[in-house]
């Protein structure tokens, strides 16, 4: 497919504008805060769209699309049972400690409340997840680019790292975060016309239900069985291991989005960061799972998807289901409007990247190098290293690209890597700041059982077929649940065995100890547990809607 | 604050909706052959006014 004169104006001013900006930027640096925390200082709706633009990587938004095509509806579980009462309680219940306690890094955080090794553990798993979904994004944009123009992977890859690396070398986490607010606007702009003239296309939303099987079009009816839908799943399974542990490791921990609300002025904004990301959440599913599921109706390479749901209770798992949003792109988008297209994709994959980039750059100078091998360097010095981990960071990124080639399906493979790392993580951190008698053993025992439990998990009893699950996504939900339980009782066991911290030592980082300061003259519609409110109340009716 | 967003977003998006109207214009027949009706003039005018919504706040907020 070529790209007409309109297609290549718009994919080259965006470039212009990310360049600029972090251009523009680069005199405000003047502190290592400034840096890798903006100097906290910017205001809430700006980080809370952030908050999610770091997130919309080109896997998440691919990888939604592809399991739009491959599960249907129940995707949309992935934001309305997942995502937003996470959020919800990650800004109302968790930013105070993260915030108020002054910790630079979520790594940071757990150094104040239990101990270094803890925090050692958390900060080179995290360093290394962030490196390998970093990999996951470049690997999804290089193949949307090679389908869809023909361009060389290694061109497209290359081209799109060296861009995120001068931004972010030059503007820090201000660059990164602004050019993030552009690239979720984009990102919408770009991808809604795929919704609305796809939908136009099969006759509008009711066609489309009765097109399609009741469990490709319900969230909850068919949940009842793991044999009745397409994921292989059961209710239990949705809501402990999606709804739970999965999505509220990930809010609720990973340093990626957290570092985003670090960035805010005060600590009300800090906690609105999450809130206010969480009503634009609330509508993706509009523009990632309705293309999805509208391409098997479409596109001809998945014609097969659904008689074979109906006859075998299965879909197919022999197809790649990752080029669903690329190819219909490629059916629906005339000129201008597919640069357009390609555009959000660029955004969406460069968002992601800086997302990686700032969150690893930071617990790398923060809890690694300044930590264990230069403390107590001037200032300047950890600017200069967050730039060198910024490069770093990018180059390593590119090398890991390769491995996530031997996947069939993105987002189970992400599932995978948070199931070991974030699942056991969100155990720690539920205890740790609401039980102070969580001691330091306890709470990195428990860390490390749990990692290893989903790892047990996964390559021993699923690999090897001891226990059937109804599909990847499935037994990742297990495992997750699984590493949540083991970390949870052995934090809880050894800290009765272990000596808790002295109460003074754990002001501000645990619930019981802290007093929240800020309660009054703050009005209603600024109220993080209003907004919570609001945002926890549609999201049920939501989930009535589409039941 | 050192930069204010509104004023990046507002010229980006302009320029972009600007593009899309343009091209709307000049190849009208192949789209409209594809999709039946000139998508791309429309949602380039609902881009360019956010983008002049945009402006509009900046330059308000400067003055």
């Amino acid at each position: 497919m070529a790209l007409s004169i309109f297609d290549y104006s718009i994919i080259g001013f965006y470039f212009v504008f990310v360049l600029g900006i972090g251009y523009y930027l680069k005199n405000s640096i003047k502190t290592s805060e400034d840096f890798f925390l903006s100097g906290r200082s910017i205001p809430a709706w700006i980080t809370g769209l952030a908050f999610i633009a770091a997130n919309l990587g080109a896997l998440e938004v691919m990888g939604m699309v592809a399991n739009s095509t491959k599960y249907g509806i129940l995707t949309a579980h992935f934001y309305w049972l997942g995502a937003i009462p996470a959020m919800a309680f990650v800004g109302v219940f968790m930013m105070p400690f993260y915030y108020g306690s002054k910790a630079r890094s979520v790594p940071e955080y757990l150094k104040l409340r239990f101990d270094e090794k803890t925090r050692g553990f958390n900060a080179i798993s995290f360093a290394v997840l962030t490196l390998l979904m970093s990999g996951i994004n470049m690997y999804a944009m290089g193949i949307i680019f090679k389908l869809l123009l023909g361009w060389s992977f290694h061109f497209s890859v290359l081209v799109s790292a060296a861009i995120v690396l001068l931004y972010v070398f030059y503007g820090g986490l201000t660059s990164s975060i602004y050019n993030e607010v552009i690239q979720f606007l984009l990102i919408v702009f770009g991808l809604f016309p795929l919704s609305y003239l796809g939908l136009r296309k099969v006759g509008g939303w009711d066609k489309l239900v009765e097109r399609l099987p009741d469990n490709f079009v319900h969230l909850w009816s068919t949940l009842g069985s793991a044999a009745k839908n397409p994921m292989g799943i059961e209710w239990f399974g949705m809501i402990f291991g999606l709804g739970f542990v999965l999505s509220f490791g990930y809010w609720c921990t990973d340093f990626l989005v957290i570092q985003r609300g670090l960035a805010s002025k005060d600590l009300n904004a800090a906690r609105r960061t999450p809130l206010i990301g969480a009503f634009p959440k609330m509508i993706f599913p509009l523009f990632v799972v309705l293309p999805g599921m509208i391409a098997v109706l479409v596109i001809p390479e998945f014609k097969s998807v659904i008689p074979t749901l109906l006859k075998t209770g299965h879909v197919p798992t022999t197809i790649n289901y990752n080029m669903a949003l690329p190819l219909m792109m490629k059916h629906f988008m005339p000129t201008g409007l597919l640069g357009l297209g390609l555009t959000a994709l660029l955004a969406s994959f460069m968002s992601g990247m800086a997302g990686n980039v700032t969150a690893f750059n930071t617990v790398w100078t923060f809890d690694i190098y300044q930590s264990y091998i230069k403390p107590d360097m001037p200032d300047k010095h950890y600017i200069w290293m967050g730039k060198m981990a910024t490069v770093f960071g990018v180059l390593v990124s590119i090398g890991l690209t390769y491995i996530v080639m031997y996947f069939n399906n993105l987002m189970d493979y992400m599932q995978l890597l948070f199931s070991f790392f974030n699942a056991p993580l969100f155990a720690t951190f539920l205890l740790g700041m609401f039980w102070k008698k969580t001691t330091s053993d306890g709470a990195f025992w428990g860390l490390v059982s749990g990692t290893g439990a989903a790892a047990i998990h996964y390559f021993f009893i699923f690999k090897t077929g001891v226990i059937h699950y109804g599909s990847e996504m499935s037994a990742n939900f297990y495992g997750a649940i699984i590493a949540w339980l083991v970390c949870f009782f052995t934090t809880i066991i050894i800290s009765y065995f272990t000596k808790p911290k002295e109460d003074s030592e754990m002001v501000g980082l645990v619930y019981s100890l802290t007093t929240s300061e800020n309660k009054k003259n703050i009005p209603l519609y600024l109220k993080p547990s209003f907004l919570a409110g609001i945002v926890l109340f549609a999201t049920l009716i939501v989930n009535i809607i589409f039941w | 604050m050192r930069l204010d967003i509104k004023l990046p977003i507002g010229l980006f998006f302009s320029i972009i909706g600007f593009i899309l109207i343009l091209s709307g214009i000049l190849d009208k027949q192949k789209i409209v052959s594809q999709l039946g009706y000139n998508f791309n003039l429309w949602w380039g005018i609902i881009i360019l006014v956010f983008g002049i919504i945009m402006l509009l706040f900046y330059f308000i907020k400067k003055s």
